[in-house]
Parts: structure tokens; C-alpha cells; sequence
């Protein structure tokens, strides 16, 4: 923090560090000065003019070089003639300002005047009525009159799609570029901007699709007028109607803070609907932004398909039962199996399920296992990111390493704080087969082949150390490069360095090589155990990490282990749905137990289904990339006859005589405390806590930060990795995974994430469906061509494993020759890095 | 020699052909800055010169040039040839009849602050003057007069030309540079300045072509010449461009400190009909408007002495009013052309032109009343020190000055109505809702 400036405030003394903004001072002290188009986290432009002020300053005296006094002693100040912006200013020490003036309170009111004149008065449909600036500033300073000419008014565009999420009403827009400048200076999507000039500016997109960005929504929170809507919100519902519930998303490892908002409504037959997300402010984790995937893809928890009793299987058919029914069958199947137990739980459960879940199979001697394709959840447990590490506080002097991953795509809100700590001067190394859009803000780039991604770390490693083994041929060109051994070494100098990595091109075996490459890497540059320090998981779902916690690791034999356990119990996942050949295994498995909110393939293939509850029904915790461990709470009430993951596996232990605690989620969380010594002490009071915000976002003046919640229920509690403990941390073997090497006709087939894929969520989302892509892969334009391939071909994918499907050809040249990049869960079962051959069937002129 | 210093085309044949220009000296000037003097010395002789700034703020050119950051590189010069302030034509005339002795104005201003780029930023409409441009810049360099390493100086210029778009403002220093940037063409907050925080960032200067254009004169003759011409604080010739309701429309050339009667009735040959004079717009449409008593017709035109009428010199663009042009009229006039060109960006001048607009359409068409006048010039007071830069400032200017000082013309325009409230609703309400 550099110097303090003091200064007076309407009467009020008050000290803040040199730079601050004369607006974000009053609103230290609780002084509101209104604004329209500055905004705590933009770049201030002075445009609104609506938070003029009076500026006095001290009057110097050139000639004797003192401040000049008034008789009393006290300095002499000098108030400027014209009322200036407080948005711009600068405070320096002695400066008076005062704030609510008869004169300010004419300027505001002016400036009102101004506004109202092209504004359409249209509040009472108006969906930002009842959490409007304008509609607040104009009840608190504006004229009560119009001097304006109605009919002399604009009548302009209405309903503007700008893409498919957000609409634009023209008329009510104050042109005060908030969302233009969010567009480009905060996630660098610059595809809206003003068109034409003066009372013809208006907001349009140039992108292809319209609006192209995955974060779009947020222009709508901290839009100050109704011009920006949602349109899973567009008149759906007064804002005065709604009730709020703290949420934590569930879409990927950030864990984005959330409010849940839920009105009663006729129309649903009196149901508890939810009409929105929105996101809650928690500086340490999301600051007050969220992805269109987590805005957006919510209606999934409250679709008619969701599963509302128990099914258990009868002559070859699933038919519903009775709770006790299940789960007496279940209790007896377990009993008979006698420890053949394997349990499958995914990322998408909270820790208390999966800590129930872990329970109950070793109790009965079974065996657990993550359905993911990630590993070194174990790693993170051990160099993970240190407590008190904050993406906000990281600038000058912290490397962030990004391994391995398309961070837009697979965790949006991590790319924007990475590319924030980078704008503010924290250097950035991004290591990716192909390129992505976090290399704009990179310092070094390294560029591995895929299947290479451990052998690329392990060559930074290298490039440190006295002694240079062998390493493997994929990366000696990188290796000579230069370039490898000046990221290392910016790594290795840096003060704080994180490494972040993900899921790109990544296997089970190559993601735990990767990961133990990554702790080396940071072992062996001292960047454990301190906050801003660490490892990161960018896991594919927003448990992983307490997945891992809990004492779920993934099986290297997933399909093998499945086929030979005499009980399947799988919560939260569709491995059938997901890979034919799990599918096949699951055919071959005993007896199968699936809990789910959906009737998914898995489930279709089960012998008991139960309904399980959506996170919305339910309180719980998920703990995040950063290892924060975070608590979400019940928004409406559960779906009858269902019940939360926890309470599910404690039922079924309580008739086989285990103490399991099912009735709270509180309580065990108090057991998850006691038994597991990285959660000791962690409870639920401890998680609702909140600390001190900056900016203060609150709703009773949404004109300063937007529409974001305030985080009133709780920021969560971030654990301590056992390097923080002063455990030591053994450098582990890192054992690269062979080259894969294709056959003549053959590609290498890697994995990639999309954000919009076809997984539960978003599919079930229609607002979201025409986003999705038709199941595709993607090449290079050379190799495209040397196999007779062009955009739109329909072409024939067959995976070694012998899945095959009907995949679209798209051409792609930020791809490395030869390589087939396949989305995930987009139609195609890909586990990880194989190889695949494509045959034509069918070509489109697109 | 030519009477002339900066229109000297006018006696001086073909002066925009390179061969003439070099031979009555063309270039000297920059060949002895470049070999013979530093960078500051220029500096200083500009300083002492006393050379302001003919854009229209008048600021001292050699100190803007003094506060350009050396500690941060590169330097850009940037000429402003927007010329786009009604009854402004004086840039038009030097670029096209003198536009080497500009371009060596460039070159001395990219000298004296170590610039090795400058640009030309010109009016869209200029793109006939920017194709010339551009071949004569390809002449000199051709001729070793820019390029790398001039006169076998360690010093390397190259001059661009860029056109505008058609706006206004981007006259504006911060919207033009805004605007060579690529982007749209709206102003930036100042502080900064340009020569902390200009194009791309980078400390730039932003001189007036007709400033530029003073500059190869000054270094040849030096500063105590130049301070023979004109008075004291506003030394230097000035071309004032006259237009309106005079005989001799036109540029003229003249020291500054002449008075609007000189100017009028000596070069301009007076008043068409013989009528007298009503009023005067120094600075084209934003000016206020000066009352053409005697007194002001005496008043010296130079950037001292037009403020004492409640006005300001801009960019001389004198235009003469006379007593056949109702104020409501001219009002009308400059109240539309600023709601065509306000960019939009604050809310005052976006919002206030386009209500003022509607307010001087109403009154000049005779359907308004008195109270509408009175609103008309509240609105304009509502606008007057709340904007982001100065266009919406002088948008209000001939509004409030014509208000006050022309009152029986606005009384004459709001004659036909004699309600005393002001119109709150239209004469065509939709009635469509009930």
C-alpha cells in the first residue's frame, strides 16, 4: 500500500492510500456519491457527469512556499468554480470536497434532467424497475417534473438482440459504455461498442455470432439502466417479488459465489420457481462476475424429467417403489456382496456426499472411485495453493504457469483473473499444444506436441537444475529453444508463483504425470506453503478436489472394475452414458445402484434408482480449485419424494446398522471435520462468515457496483495444504506417458474442453441450445487438405477403442498438424489422448 | 520578399511546387535546426518568439512542446488539420497554396521535441489536399529533406497523413488522437495531456496547421523579428478568415491586435447595402455573440483584448452579422450544427444540444413562447460546466449570448404565442392509447 492522502469529506477526515479515486473515498466512510457510468472495477471516463462535486484545495503560496491559513489557523482552502467529476479525481492531501451542496445537488439534478429526456419512462415494465440507479438517483435527486416534450423524444429499437443471451432496448439506454468497457478492458471480448455519434450513439455488436463472449451477462448486472436483459429474465418477474439464496455454482472448479432468486408464482401452480442466477460478491473467489454457462444453465434442477421416486428393477423393468423398498433391497444386495462394493461419485456431488458415500463402502469393505479424468487431487492436497491466496492480489512479482489447459473454456472465471493479474503486471507462462486466448497476455508461450505436457514441465525443471537427464524426443526441440529455459527461469525467480493445470489433451495417466511435474517444478523453486503460491487443479467439475478429499481417487481400470464388482453404486455420474465400453462393463457388473436427478443411460441400465435432490434443494459444500471450501444453501424447497446425495448412503447404512449421519448437512460436515485432518475444525458457522468487501457492492445503492449480491451468508474458508503445515513434500518420479504413435491413415485424436457442451446441464438448458455445437472435431487446415478434408465434411470418426461416430469436420488453424481435437462430452467418447482414423461420408458445401 | 509570412503563395507563383519553394528559401530553416541547433534551442527560440497557439486556445506553443515527457519515448507530432469550426478556412488555403513551408512547420516541431514520426490529421472532406500531401511528402523525402538520417544527422523523420471520418470534434486534440488511433472519434479526459499521455500513449504534440506553418519564418528571422509583428502578448500574424455579410469574404493575413473595423471595412470593404453591422462571431460557431457597438468595432482582435466583450479570438473565424439576420436565426444555426456534432459521449452536451435543438426549432418557426426562450436558456445554462470537453461548452455559447444581448429578437420569435407557460405537451400528442 503507498502513501496515505488526507482529506475531508464533507466534514468527515478520512485517509486513504495516494491514487484512490475521490468517489471510492466518500464510499469508504459511507458517503454516496451517485454515479452512472464509473464503476469500482472499470477504468474511470468521466462520461455520465453525474458524480459531480465541489473540489477545495489548500492555497499555496509561491512566494513564501507555505500553505496559507485562514485566521483561525486552519488552512485556507480554495473551492474551483465548475463542479467537477469525482469519478476522475484523484485525492490529494488537504482536499475538500463536499459532496451534497445546494449546488452539487442542481448539478445531479441537471444532469437527471438530462438523462430522463431520452429516457422512455417505461419502469413499470421495465425489468430493472425496483433495482434501478436511475429509477433511485431520480426519486433521490432528480426533478420531479418533465420540462421535456414527449413527443420530441426518440423512438428507438426495443428489442435488439445483441446475441442470444442479451437484449438491448435502445430507448432506455444512457450510453454510459459500462458494458463496452467491461467487454474490453475486463475478459479483452471487445465485440460491442457505440455506433454513430451524439444522440444517434447506440450500443452495437460486430461478432459473428452476435455478442460472442462467455460473459455476457454480466453487462446486464452492472448495466444501470434496464438497456441490457437477460432473456431467461426479460419480464419474468418484478425484482421486488424475489426471495434470495446464497448459492455456490456447480459448473466448474472456480465455485463461483452465487444468489440463488425464487419467486412463488401462480403460473407454476404455486411452485418455488427459480427466475435467476446471479453472482453473489466474493472478492477471494469470483469478485462479482460469473459465466454465461453458470448464469444460465440452472433450469436443468427444476426440469419435468427430474426422477421423484425410487425405481427398482422388476422383471426386466424399472418400476417406481417406495423409499423403504429400495432401499431395504439395496441394504440386502450390500450385505450378500460381502466388501464387493465399488462406489462411483463424481465432481458434482458436495463433500458430504461423497464423505457418506466413502463411509458407507468402507465400512463394507468396498472400494471407491472418481469418475474424472483428471488426476493429482492428491498433489493439491499437498502443494496446493497456500491459505490466503487471491487471484486479486497477485500482479508484479508472481508468475502464473497455465499447463495443459484452455482456461476460457474450461473455468471462464479463473481466465479472467489470470488475465487481470497479467494486466497488472503478473507474468504469465502459458504451456498448450495449440494455441488459446490467454496467450494474448502472456509472457512466454511453450508449445509442446500433445501427450507431451509432463515432458514439457519436466524440461522447465531441468533447464534449473545443474544436472540435465534425458528427456523424452517430444520436447527437445522446445528443449533447445530458449525460450523454455527463460520461462523456467522467470518461474523460478518470481516472489509468488501458481501453476494452474487442466484438462487439454489430458488423460488419467498423463494429467497424474503432469501433476507430479508441476509439483516438482514448484518443490524445486521453493512456491509451496505460502499463500499465492501453489498448484491448481482446473477440474473438470466443481468437486474434484473434495472428491479427493473425501478419499475418492480415480481407478486407473475404470471399465475392468466395473465389470467385475458384484455391486455398482454410482451417485452423480453417466459413465454408460458417456463411453460404450462402460456401458458394455456395466452390463457385466452385479447388481447397480445409481442416485441421480435424471433417468440418465446409467441409470436405465441400474437395478435400484433413487431420486436425488439438485444443489438448489440443499445445503452442502464443494471445495474449489483454490481448495475453498464453500457452503451453499437450500433455495427452494426439495423436489418430493427425493432426497440430498448425503442422506441417501446414510439411509442404506442406518439398515445395515452403520452410524451415519443423514438428517443435516451441518453435522457431517462436524464428522468430515473430525475424521478428515486437512477439514479439522471446518464447520458451517465458520464458512457463513464474512470479512470486509472492496468495492461495496450492496443493494441499496446498485448504482455503484451493479446488481451483483452482496455476500452476506459467507466467503468460505480456504484450507491449508500440508506444505503450509510445514509437511515436507517429496519430489515424486515422473514418468511421462510413451508417445503415442498413429498408423499409417491415422491421427492422434487429444480431448479438449468446451464450455457449451453436451454434458446434463447445459443440454437440458434451452436457452443455451443454439450455443452448443453439433459433435465435431476440429484440424488443421494442411492436414484437412492432405486427407481431402473441408469445413462442414460429414466424416466417419473411428476411436481405437473401436467407438465410432458421425462427427462434422471443422478447420482450425491454430492446430498442430495431424492432430484430431475432439470436444468432450460433445457426442464423442473420448477418454483421453488415443489415436483414430476419420473417413469421409458425406461432403457439405457449407 | 513576399508581404506575406504565412500566405506568401499569394505573391510568390507555383509555391507549392518543391523546386520554387526551395528556392526562396524552402527548407533552410529545418537544415539549420537539424545541423546546426539542439532540439531545446529550437524550443527556446519558439518560447521567445512568443508564437501561440492558432487553433483557437492560444496557448504559448513553445512551452506545450516544453512539457512533452522525457522519460518516455517515442515523441509523435501530430498537426491538426481538421478544420471543421463554420467559417474556418484558413488551414485549406495554406495547405493547398503553401504546403511545404507546413510540412518544414512539421518537420521543425518533430525536430525541436525528438519526434521521428509525425502525422497529418485531416478532414475527411480534405482528401484531395491529402493526396497532394502525400506526393509532396514522397517529393521530399525524394529530395533527402525527410527520411533517415537527414542532412547527415544522427535525426530521422517521416511524415503520414491521415483522413478523418467527417466529425467535428475530432478537432478535438484527444478525439483526434483517439481518432488516428482507429478508434471512435470521442475525447479523452484530460488530464492527461497530450504531451504526457497522447497517441497511443506515447507524449505527443498537437499543433494547428497555421501554428506549424509560422514556424520556418521564426527560426530563419528569429524571435525578435517575429515580435515586431502583432502586440505584445499575441505576437505574430494571424489569418482571419471573414465571412457573412461582408463584400470581401476571405482569408486575410494580418497582425494580430487589428480591429474588427479594420478588418470589416478596410480589407473585408464593408457591409453589402451599406447596413450596419449587428453582430460579430470571432471564433465561428463558437463564439458568443459580440454586439457590433462602436466600441467593439474598435476592440484589437487578438487573444487578450475579445475576451473583454464576453468573447473569445478561437481561431478567428470572423463572421459578420448584420442588422437583416434575425439572432434567432444564427441561434438556430449553431444549435443544430452542435446537436449534429456532439459525439455523445457525456450527457450534457449529448442530451442538452439535442433538447436545445428542439427547443430553437420551435422558437425560430415562430410555435413557441416566451417561457420556451426562457427554458431554451436554462437548458444552455444547465450544459455550460458540466462537460467532458469543450465542444459542449461552446455549444451553448451563442445561445446565452444571443438570449442576453439580442432579447427583442428572441421576444420578436415568440411574438405569436402568447401563453405563459411554456409547451408541455405537442401539438401532436399520440393519442393512440387513450
Amino acid at each position: 500500500m503507498g502513501k496515505l492522502v488526507r482529506l475531508t469529506i464533507d466534514g468527515i477526515e478520512i485517509e486513504v492510500p495516494v491514487g484512490t479515486l475521490v468517489v471510492d473515498a466518500a464510499k469508504k466512510i459511507g458517503i454516496d456519491i451517485p454515479v452512472f457510468c464509473y464503476h469500482p472495477k472499470l477504468e474511470p471516463v468521466g462520461m455520465c457527469r453525474m458524480c459531480l462535486v465541489e473540489v477545495g484545495r489548500p492555497v499555496f503560496n509561491r512566494e513564501t512556499g507555505q500553505f496559507e491559513l485562514e485566521p483561525d489557523g486552519s488552512p485556507k482552502i480554495q473551492f474551483a468554480p465548475k463542479l467537477e467529476t469525482s469519478c476522475t479525481l484523484p485525492v490529494s492531501e488537504g482536499m475538500v470536497i463536499r459532496g451534497y451542496t445546494e449546488k452539487v445537488q442542481e448539478g445531479r439534478k441537471d444532469i437527471l434532467e438530462f438523462l430522463l429526456t431520452s429516457h422512455p419512462l417505461d419502469c413499470p415494465i421495465c425489468d430493472k424497475g425496483g433495482e434501478c440507479p436511475l429509477q433511485n438517483l431520480t426519486i433521490a435527486f432528480g426533478p420531479g417534473k418533465s420540462r421535456f416534450i414527449y413527443d420530441e423524444k426518440q423512438l428507438l429499437g426495443k428489442h435488439i438482440p445483441l446475441g442470444n443471451l442479451i437484449l438491448l432496448d435502445q430507448e432506455r439506454c444512457i450510453q454510459c459504455a459500462r458494458c463496452i468497457r467491461f467487454q474490453d478492458e475486463i475478459v479483452d471480448d471487445p465485440v460491442i461498442e457505440f455506433s454513430q455519434r451524439g444522440r444517434a450513439l447506440q450500443i452495437v455488436t460486430f461478432s459473428e455470432p452476435g455478442f460472442d463472449s462467455y460473459f455476457s451477462g454480466n453487462t446486464t448486472d452492472i448495466c444501470p439502466v434496464g438497456a441490457l436483459t437477460t432473456r431467461d429474465f426479460r419480464f419474468q418477474a418484478r425484482p421486488w417479488e424475489l426471495k434470495a439464496a446464497a448459492s455456490i455454482c456447480q459448473q466448474c472448479p472456480v465455485g463461483c459465489n452465487l444468489t440463488v432468486n425464487i419467486r412463488r408464482e401462480d403460473k407454476s401452480g404455486g411452485a418455488f420457481v427459480v427466475k435467476r442466477l446471479l453472482p453473489r460478491q466474493n472478492e477471494q473467489v469470483n469478485e462479482i462476475w460469473i459465466c454465461d454457462k453458470g448464469r444460465f444453465a440452472y433450469t436443468y434442477a427444476g426440469h419435468d424429467d427430474r426422477l421423484n421416486q425410487p425405481l427398482v428393477r422388476k422383471n426386466g423393468e424399472l418400476v417406481p417403489a417406495s423409499w423403504d423398498e429400495a432401499i431395504d433391497l439395496v441394504a440386502e444386495r450390500l450385505s450378500a456382496a460381502q466388501g464387493g462394493l465399488l462406489t462411483i461419485g463424481s465432481g458434482r456431488l458436495a463433500n458430504e456426499d461423497l464423505f457418506n458415500l466413502r463411509q458407507l463402502t468402507t465400512r463394507l469393505g468396498g472400494k471407491t472411485a472418481l469418475y474424472t479424468h483428471m488426476a493429482g487431487g492428491d498433489l493439491t492436497a499437498q502443494v496446493g495453493v497456500g491459505q490466503g491466496t487471491n487471484f486479486s492480489d497477485m500482479g508484479p512479482g508472481t508468475t502464473i504457469l497455465v499447463v495443459a489447459c484452455d482456461l476460457e473454456e474450461e473455468a471462464p472465471i479463473y481466465f479472467l483473473r489470470v488475465k487481470q493479474a497479467a494486466d497488472r503486471g503478473a507474468k504469465l507462462i502459458v504451456v498448450n499444444p495449440r494455441r488459446t486466448k490467454l496467450e494474448r497476455y502472456a509472457a512466454h508461450v511453450l508449445r509442446y506436441p500433445y501427450g507431451a505436457e509432463a515432458a514439457a514441465i519436466l524440461a522447465m525443471v531441468n533447464a534449473l537444475s545443474a544436472k540435465k537427464p534425458d528427456l523424452p524426443e517430444a520436447v527437445r526441440d522446445l528443449n533447445r529453444s530458449g525460450q523454455l529455459e527463460a520461462a523456467a527461469k522467470a518461474f523460478a525467480g518470481a516472489e509468488n508463483a501458481v501453476i494452474l493445470f487442466g484438462g487439454e489433451g489430458a488423460g488419467l495417466e498423463s494429467s497424474h504425470a503432469l501433476a507430479q511435474g508441476c509439483t516438482n517444478l514448484l518443490v524445486a523453486t521453493d512456491h509451496t506453503g505460502r499463500p499465492n503460491n501453489g498448484l491448481i487443479g482446473v477440474w473438470e467439475r466443481a468437486n474434484n478436489q473434495g472428491a479427493w478429499d473425501m478419499g475418492f481417487l480415480p481407478s486407473s481400470d475404470l471399465s475392468g472394475e466395473i465389470g467385475n464388482a458384484p455391486v455398482v453404486y454410482i451417485a452423480a455420474a453417466d459413465p454408460a452414458g458417456d463411453q460404450p465400453a462402460l456401458a458394455d462393463a456395466l452390463n457385466s457388473a452385479g447388481f447397480v445402484i445409481v442416485q441421480e436427478l435424471y433417468l440418465t443411460v446409467t441409470a436405465g441400465q441400474a437395478d435400484v434408482v433413487f431420486p436425488a435432490q439438485s444443489f438448489i434443494e440443499r445445503s452442502g459444500t464443494y471445495t474449489n480449485g483454490e481448495r475453498r471450501v464453500q457452503r451453499f444453501y437450500p433455495a427452494v424447497p426439495e423436489l418430493q419424494q427425493t432426497m440430498a446425495d448425503f442422506a441417501i448412503p446414510a439411509r442404506i447404512g442406518a439398515k445395515l446398522g452403520f452410524d451415519l449421519e443423514g438428517s443435516l448437512a451441518n453435522r457431517v460436515m462436524d464428522r468430515i471435520a473430525a475424521q478428515v485432518p486437512d477439514y479439522a475444525g471446518v464447520s458451517y458457522l465458520e464458512l457463513a462468515e464474512v470479512t470486509g468487501q472492496w468495492p461495496i457492492v450492496h443493494r441499496d445503492d446498485l448504482f455503484y457496483g451493479g446488481t451483483s449480491y452482496e455476500n452476506t451468508r459467507g466467503l468460505g474458508v480456504q484450507l491449508q495444504p500440508a506444505a503450509q503445515r510445514g509437511e515436507q513434500t517429496p519430489l515424486g518420479w515422473v514418468k511421462p506417458v510413451e508417445a503415442l504413435q498413429p498408423a499409417e491413415g491415422q491421427l492422434l485424436a487429444a480431448p479438449t474442453t468446451r464450455l457449451y457442451d453436451r454434458g446434463l446441464t447445459v443440454r437440458l438448458t434451452t436457452l443455451l441450445h443454439p450455443l452448443i455445437p453439433d459433435p465435431y472435431v476440429a484440424l488443421n487446415p494442411a492436414t484437412a487438405a492432405s486427407l481431402g478434408f473441408i469445413e462442414g465434411t460429414i466424416a466417419r470418426l473411428s476411436l481405437a477403442d473401436g467407438a465410432a461416430v458421425e462427427v462434422q469436420v471443422r478447420l482450425d488453424e491454430s492446430l498442430p498438424e495431424n492432430i484430431l481435437l475432439v470436444p468432450r462430452s460433445m457426442g464423442v467418447p473420448i477418454a483421453g489422448l488415443t489415436t483414430a482414423s476419420l473417413d469421409v461420408v458425406e461432403r457439405t458445401y457449407a | 520578399m513576399s508581404a506575406y509570412i504565412l500566405l506568401r503563395h499569394r505573391d510568390i507563383p507555383d509555391l507549392n511546387q518543391l523546386d520554387v519553394y526551395l528556392k526562396n528559401e524552402g527548407f533552410a530553416a529545418f537544415r539549420k535546426a537539424v545541423t546546426t541547433l539542439s532540439p531545446d534551442e529550437v524550443t527556446d527560440i519558439v518560447k521567445a518568439s512568443g508564437l501561440r497557439g492558432r487553433g483557437g486556445a492560444g496557448f504559448p506553443t513553445g512551452m506545450k512542446w516544453s512539457f512533452m515527457d522525457k522519460n518516455n519515448w517515442p515523441h509523435f507530432v501530430t498537426a491538426n488539420a481538421d478544420e471543421s469550426e463554420p467559417g474556418t478556412f484558413k488551414d485549406r488555403e495554406i495547405m493547398e497554396g503553401n504546403p511545404f513551408q507546413f510540412l518544414e512547420g512539421v518537420a521543425l516541431a518533430a525536430y525541436a521535441v525528438q519526434a521521428n514520426t509525425a502525422y497529418v490529421y485531416l478532414r475527411g472532406e480534405f482528401w484531395q489536399i491529402a493526396e497532394q500531401m502525400d506526393r509532396q511528402i514522397a517529393e521530399l523525402e525524394d529530395a533527402g529533406l525527410l527520411g533517415d538520417r537527414l542532412f547527415g544527422k544522427n535525426y530521422s523523420l517521416r511524415i503520414y497523413t491521415h483522413l478523418g471520418a467527417g466529425a467535428y470534434i475530432c478537432g478535438e486534440e484527444t478525439a483526434m488522437l483517439e481518432s488516428l488511433e482507429g478508434k471512435l472519434g470521442q475525447p479523452r479526459l484530460r488530464p492527461p495531456f497530450p504531451p504526457s499521455f497522447g497517441l497511443y500513449g506515447k507524449p505527443t504534440v498537437v499543433n494547428n496547421v497555421e501554428t506549424l506553418t509560422n514556424l520556418p519564418l521564426i527560426l530563419q528571422n528569429g524571435a525578435g523579428w517575429y515580435r515586431k509583428i502583432g502586440t505584445e502578448r499575441s505576437p505574430g500574424p494571424k489569418i482571419f478568415c471573414l465571412s457573412g455579410r461582408v463584400n470581401r469574404p476571405g482569408n486575410y493575413e494580418l497582425p494580430l491586435g487589428t480591429t474588427f473595423r479594420q478588418l470589416i471595412f478596410e480589407h473585408g470593404g464593408g457591409i453589402p447595402g451599406d447596413r450596419q453591422v449587428k453582430a460579430i462571431m470571432a471564433a465561428g460557431a463558437s463564439s458568443a455573440l459580440i454586439v457590433a457597438t462602436e466600441e467593439a468595432l474598435d476592440t484589437p482582435m487578438d487573444y487578450e483584448s475579445v475576451p473583454k466583450l464576453g468573447a473569445q479570438l478561437g481561431s478567428a473565424s470572423v463572421i459578420v452579422i448584420d442588422d437583416t439576420v434575425n439572432i434567432d436565426w444564427v441561434v438556430n444555426k449553431t444549435v443544430r450544427f452542435f446537436n449534429h456534432e456532439s459525439c455523445g459521449k457525456c450527457t450534457p452536451c449529448r442530451e442538452g444540444t439535442y433538447w436545445m435543438r428542439h427547443l430553437i426549432d420551435r422558437i425560430h418557426a415562430g410555435g413557441a413562447s416566451w417561457q420556451d426562450v426562457l427554458l431554451l436558456k436554462d437548458v444552455a445554462a444547465q450544459i455550460q460546466g458540466k462537460c467532458l470537453c469543450a465542444l459542449g461548452e461552446f455549444s451553448v455559447e451563442a445561445v446565452l449570448s444571443g438570449i442576453e444581448r439580442f432579447e427583442a429578437d428572441f421576444r420578436e420569435a415568440a411574438r405569436d404565442r402568447q401563453a405563459e407557460q411554456p409547451l408541455l405537451v405537442g401539438a401532436g400528442l399520440r393519442s393512440d392509447n387513450g
